[in-house]
């Protein structure tokens, strides 16, 4: 695990019990960082990272008050993200709501980027309202991963026996 | 996935002395004593944290002998690191595609600038 760790780029830590801090550095100056993250023409090229899933609603009204939109399909359904600019220094600082659809309650984001040598040094810090909710969101990234796996159990299955297809269902692997 | 248990968990090395007490139980098996010597900590102090551990399933004591060595049991938390490795995972899975458009970015930018020269 250690290794895996170290040879990949980003960290992911649990400061205290409402929070999840993510930092990882990039190579390339802070300003094209920025770009690349609060232009639709270029969040749609890397925001959705699951095969088979494509993005289908990538709306930004970068100004503060401004509401963003990111919507991916994949095989076992829609993924809809939404919230609200709250502080916007461009290249640096972003701070926004975050809500995944259909729940009510929102996290903030706080986003920050720092340039040192050429390389921007990212760190967002995600507020959870509260433990359970913070827990939820790193449980759903793993429901993602499982989806994965289920899709590719779900083919090798269907191509042994159609009959097994059932078997296969996301529900089965969230217990 | 045992949400309970990952909370359990989670709460159990919430604490510095906790956290110790397992660095050092992962490199071979000790008695409460050993366990207590690195730390300014009476005893019952110390066997407080080892039962929070003990109740949370991350370490085992075994019954037989005089002193009851703990030793840690791996299990647990290998979920909970595999429980944020998985959502890690998705997160560099993003980025690494935003690495490939920002290198395409760079390159763009210095074309850019060789024309203009």
């Amino acid at each position: 695990m250690s290794e895996k760790r170290g040879s990949g780029k980003l960290e992911v830590t649990l400061p205290s019990d409402t929070e999840i801090l993510m930092t990882r550095v990039f190579d390339a100056p802070r300003r094209l960082v920025f770009e690349a993250m609060t232009k639709a023409e270029y969040v749609r090229r890397w925001w959705c990272c699951m095969e088979g899933h494509t993005m289908t609603v990538c709306e930004i009204d970068l100004r503060v008050g401004g509401r963003y939109r990111y919507v991916t399909v994949g095989p076992h359904g829609e993924v809809a993200f939404n919230g609200v600019y709250q502080e916007i220094v461009p290249p640096e600082r972003i701070v926004h709501s975050e809500f995944f659809e259909p729940h009510p309650d929102g996290i903030i984001v706080t986003m920050t980027l720092e340039e040192r040598d050429g390389k921007t040094y990212y760190r967002s810090l995600i507020r959870a309202i509260n433990k359970e909710q913070r827990d939820g969101i790193i449980a759903s990234g793993m429901e993602g991963g499982a989806d994965l796996a289920l899709d590719y159990l779900e083919r090798v299955a269907h191509s042994i026996d159609p009959a097994r297809r059932a078997d296969a269902s996301p529900a089965a692997a969230r217990g | 996935m045992n949400m309970e248990r990952l909370d359990a968990t989670f709460a159990a090395l919430a604490d510095p002395t906790r956290r110790a007490i397992v660095a050092r139980l992962a490199k071979g098996e000790a008695s409460v004593l050993e366990l207590a010597e690195p730390f300014d900590m009476s005893q019952p102090a110390i066997s407080k944290h080892i039962k929070v551990l003990e109740r949370a399933g991350l370490i085992a004591r075994s019954r037989d002998a005089q002193r009851r060595p703990c030793r840690l049991v791996v299990a647990p938390l290998r979920e909970a690191t595999d429980w944020l490795e998985r959502y890690r995972e998705m997160g560099e899975a993003r980025f690494q595609k935003l690495d490939n458009l920002l290198e395409e970015l760079k390159e763009k930018e210095n074309r850019h600038v060789r024309k203009t020269r």
